[in-house]
This record gives structure tokens, sequence and C-alpha cells, in this order.
């Protein structure tokens, strides 16, 4: 996309760029967040039951999921990747190393990830699969460390058998939608220009050289064209001999467009994640206790009947919905693109939308919890300790009647921000552009209902 | 190709921007006269029943909360107002509803696991709030579309050579 609307962050700042050349840069803030995770683990598991009293629910659900997802994804995208703790002992095990770049190959069997599963889909039923029990896991400090070290096992296991982060990339739940909405992202990591790659043969940042490792996300830099694919990790910002990468300030959004057509299960992603967005809102911000209940797993009828409404809203009836707005503007359009084309390129539209619906669910339950951050950072266990004098700090809500506010405006320009990618979307399948304005509307449509069904459950 | 002249896009979102300040900040006299309100409320590991409560402005509430299993509070957003509330013994609140709009009230004692997503709603009407956020939704959504559709603006990379962008008269 256009080039010229790029800030190229390194050469303007050469102090960043030798940052970001020190090997130590990733591996100090992972070892800083493995600390933090082990010690959210701990709590977890032999700490207080009481989760709002417990280091392992607070740190995670609350400051961890607000930093991610109020500030890390919209502003860096993946950049949590690069610093996430779970998948750092497998990949400090296959190197062989934390810091320094080792020699030799990486202790890994070095499977190939079959081709089937180079996708999303793992991701979003990974993430459905947390999703349904998440009410437990959010509130049970001993089931929230069990899945996070679920998870870490499983980054373990398959470093052991699968080639560098498979893990992160085709199957952490987490990655999935931070892939996702990274694509949002007014930065990125990218070659300055793909004609120096495609003379270079030796292609050190695929293979690796004695500066660092190869590409552990496994992709070619000089054919980067989304934030999706890109974990962050600097690796090829060191072994490229011909000081080609950088990273840009770009215009957020810039991925949206990129690739010439969109794909299934991302389309299903942006899906996924909107829906839990809006059905969290129901149950958990909702006043409706009947509904906790059975999220809750009290009876497990009740919650069978509540997971399987779950599924169904997620997979069938949000797309379904999004597809009869599809199918509307197809008939309103020139005809030159199938249905099922219409469907998953106008889905992109979600990605602004989804992240827009988080940031304001999200919205609502940090700012009214976050004051357990100062109480249990000084009684991470709940055992009575006082570390730094905090653990007394009541809980005090921080400007709950503003944030309904808050929540309009971030999902106004939400809204009008999908609304502006799907007519980019009507652009690329129409003949004209007043066909274009007219084959924009059903999706048009849909989002209005959506944002109109969240003005009532955040204000109404 | 022609483009859309910068100069003139102004005109074409100003006027839903002139709107949508109206839609903000017209005044909005109360619609009926205050009454008084005596409500109960009962509660129970994690939900507050009713569940939602609707009054209007100026109204003069009395709250009765009595909970019936274990020590629950009772905080209410906006109102400054926060008790705790022992198993069988109960509490009367009064206030004034001056404040219009949704206000969450919450347990502010630890009740146990879902204790945290233990809420319930007053709404004091008329929701000027709510309608003002509709209203200022729609607008922009409808100033965007009339600029999308006057000004066909967007990415050059995706106009094909096809497009025609018709001048304003
Ligand atoms: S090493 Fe540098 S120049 Fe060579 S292919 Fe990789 S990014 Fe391009
Ligand atoms: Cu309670």
């Amino acid at each position: 996309m256009s080039a010229q609307r790029r800030t190229d962050l390194l050469a303007r700042y050469p102090a960043l760029k030798r940052l970001l050349l020190s090997r130590a840069v990733q591996p100090v803030p992972m070892l800083a967040t493995l600390a933090f995770f082990a010690l959210a683990v701990l709590a977890g598991l032999f700490g207080t039951p009481a989760g709002s009293r417990n280091f392992g629910i607070i740190f995670v659900w609350i400051v961890w999921w607000a930093l991610l997802i109020l500030l890390l994804v919209p502003l860096t995208g993946r950049l949590w990747c690069a610093i996430c703790p779970i998948p750092a002992p497998g990949e400090w095990l296959q190197r062989r190393g934390i810091i320094r770049r080792t020699g030799g190959k990486l202790r890994t069997l070095g499977w190939r990830w079959p081709r089937r599963l180079k996708n999303m889909w793992l991701q979003n039923f990974g993430f459905l699969g947390i999703a349904i029990f998440s009410t437990v896991i959010l509130t049970r400090p001993r089931v929230s460390a069990w899945v996070l070290l679920g998870l870490v096992l499983l980054g373990v296991a398959l470093s052991l058998l699968y080639e560098k982060r498979v893990f992160c990339k085709y199957v952490c739940p987490v990655g999935g939608f931070i892939g996702l909405y990274s694509m949002l992202a007014p930065l990125e990591l990218r070659v300055r220009d793909p004609q120096v790659c495609a003379s270079h043969t030796s292609k050190d940042c695929v293979t690796g050289n004695e500066h660092g490792y190869g590409c552990p996300w496994l992709i070619y830099p000089g054919g980067l064209r989304r934030n999706i694919d890109c974990g962050l990790c600097t690796e090829c910002l060191k072994t490229c001999p011909r000081d080609n990468i950088t990273l840009n300030l770009r215009p957020a959004g810039s991925d949206l467009l990129a690739a010439q057509e969109g794909r299934l299960d991302e389309a299903y992603k942006g899906f996924i994640m909107l829906g839990c967005a809006l059905l969290y809102s129901v149950v958990l911000l909702g006043p409706w206790g009947w509904l906790k209940d059975w999220a809750n797993l009290e009876r497990l009828p009740y919650w069978a009947l509540y997971a399987l409404g779950f599924l169904a809203f997620n997979l069938a009836i949000l797309p379904g919905l999004f597809w009869l707005a599809a199918a509307i503007a197809h008939r309103l359009s020139s005809g030159k693109s199938s249905l099922r084309r219409l469907f998953v390129d106008y889905s992109y539209a979600l990605v602004p939308f989804g992240l827009a619906a988080w940031i304001a669910f999200s919205l609502g339950f940090v700012l009214i919890n976050g004051s357990y951050a100062l109480a249990v950072l000084s009684d991470p266990f709940g055992w009575g300790w006082d570390l730094f004098g905090t653990a007394g700090v009541p809980w005090t809500p921080l400007w709950p009647d503003l944030i309904p506010f808050l929540q309009v405006g971030v999902l106004m320009p939400g809204l009008l921000f999908a609304v502006w990618i799907a007519y980019q979307v009507a652009r690329r399948h129409s003949d004209t552009l007043p066909q274009a304005g007219r084959a924009m509307l059903p999706v048009t449509g849909f989002l209005l209902a959506v944002t109109l069904v969240f003005l009532r459950l955040y204000l109404g | 190709m022609k483009r859309f002249p910068r100069r003139r896009r102004i005109t074409v979102w100003l006027p839903f921007a002139l709107l949508a300040l109206a839609v903000l900040v017209a005044p909005i006299p109360r619609l009926v006269p205050p009454q008084e309100r005596e409500i109960t409320i009962s509660l129970t590991q994690f939900e507050f029943s009713p569940a939602r409560l609707r009054v209007n402005q100026g109204d003069r509430v009395t709250l009765t909360l009595a909970a019936s299993d274990v020590v629950h509070g009772f905080y209410l957003e906006g109102y400054g107002i926060e008790e705790r509330i022992e198993p069988g013994v109960t509490k009367r609140i009064e206030f004034v509803a001056e404040r219009r709009g949704k206000f969450r009230y919450r347990c502010s004692v630890n009740c146990g696991a879902l204790h945290p997503f233990m809420v319930g709603e007053l709404i004091v009407g008329p929701n000027i709030p709510f309608w003002r956020a509709m209203g200022l939704t729609l607008l922009a959504l409808a100033g965007l579309l009339v600029y999308l559709q006057r000004t066909g603006a967007g990415y050059e990379e995706v106009v094909n050579e096809s497009f025609e962008i018709e001048e304003a008269a």
C-alpha cells in the first residue's frame, strides 16, 4: 500500500535501532514477564481461592488484560508476542540458551506443521473452548493457573516436536486475536526495499546467521505484507546483512486491505471475537443473575445449554446474519464476485469494530476492579502479607459513572472505521462508485444494528 | 481521474457536525412530576432482585435492602452510596434521583466467586444520555455515508480505471 505514508523509525531514531540490535532486547523483558507469570501461577495454585484477592486472577485478567487490549494491541500490534512468557521456555529449550546466539541446530524434532492446519482454525476453536468456560476461569484462581500452565506445557511440547514458534503462530488462542487486531496497529516491521531482498541469495533472515536466528515465525520478511504474520521478535533486524529491515509508523489499519483476498479462518476470528465481546457484555456485565449461574457451571445441564447457545451464536447466528447482509450486497453489486468472496472480504470491517467492542467491554470491568491490583501487589497469595503497605486498599471503582461515555467514545469511532473499510471493500467489488455506495449499505446496517445493541447494553 | 475538491469536503460534513452538537447540548426539561418510590431489593449470590429499576428524575427513592445468604454490599454509582448488608438485617436508603441516565449498583463486599459481576441497573428517566448517544451515533454514521457517497473517498490503489468521481455541483 501507499509506501509514502510511512515513517522509518529506525532511520529516524538510531538509538532505537541500536537497542533493537542488542540480543538482550527480547529475552530480558521476557524474563520479567516470566517472573510475573510464575508468580501468577503460584498464587493461583497455592493462594486464596477468592479471585479478587489473588494475584493470579487480578494480574492476569485485569492488569495484563487491560495493558494488552487497551494499549499494546491497538498501538503496537503483536508487540506482546515478542515479550510473552508462554512460549519462552520452549523457545529457550530449542535454542539451548536465552540471550546469546547459540551455535548448532535447534533442539527439536523439527517436524513441519501440517499444511491443513496452517491457518487460524485451531486458534478459533481453542479460543471458543476457553471462552465457554471463561466465567469459571476468570473467577477461580486454581482453574486459571492450570489453564496458564497448560498453555506453557503445550508450548514446550510443540517446540520439541515442531520447528520454531509453531505454537504462537497456529495454536495459541491469544496469538490468534492479537494477530487479527495487530493489522490495525500504526506500527509495522517491514523491509525497506523488497527488490534488495529479491536479489539477495543467502536470505540470512530465513536461515539465520551468527547475529541471530532464522525467523521464528517462519516468514520471509521480503514478502511480509500484514502484521498478522510477524511476531516483532527483531531477529531479522539482527541477521539482515543489507540493513533492509525497519520499523515503520503508518496509518492505522493499513493491513486490512493488503491481501488480495480475505480468508475464511480470519473472517471467523472476527465473528468469534465480536460475538464473545457481545456475549460477555451480556453475561458478565449485565444484570441477569440466572445467566451468570448458567455460565458458572452451577448445574451441568444449564451450563451445557449456555455453552451450546454460546457456540451457536458465534459460529452460526452472527455469521449467518452477516451472510445475509453479504447476500444483499451481492445482489446490489455487479455480480463479478461470488457471494462467499463478499462474505469473507466484508468481514474485515469487523476487525476495527471488534477491537472497539473489546475495548468498550474491557473498560466496563477494568476501571471498576483495577484497584484490586494495589491490594494483591502487597498480598499476592491472600495470606495476610503487606509487602508495600497497600494490602488494605479498599475496592475503589474508577470513574464508574463516566465509563458508559468512554464506551460510546470507543464504539462510535470503531463503527465509523468499520463502515469506511466496508466501503473500500465495496469499491473493490463494484464497477462504479455509486454502485459501491449502495453495495456497502447492508453490511453498514449489520454494523449499526450491533452497535445499537451495545449502546443498549451499556447505556440503555 | 478527477478528485473531489478538498475545500468542498467540509460542506459535506459540517451540517452533520452542527446537528451533532445540537443533539449533544440541547436542554431537555423534566417531563413528569416527581413521585415517592418504595422499592425492596433482595441480595443473593450473585444477583440483585429486581435487577433493573426504573424511576424518573426528581423521584424520592427509598430502597429497602435485604441479604438472604451471605454478607453483601450495595454500591450505587453516580450517587456516592455504599452500604454493607448483613443477612437478616434490612437497611433503608433514601435519595433523590437527580441525575438522569443508567447507574449500576454493585455488590461491594466480597461474597464469592462471581462477586465482581454482581450488578444491577438503576435507570433514571428520561434516559437522556442514552438517547443522545443513539442520536450521535446515527448522525455520525449518516454523515460518513453522505461523505463517502459524495466524495468517493478511498485508497487510490483500489480505484480501478472505470471509476469516475462526480464533481459536486
Ligand atoms: S536477509 Fe535482509 S535482504 Fe536478505 S532476504 Fe532477508 S530481509 Fe531481505
Ligand atoms: Cu454480593
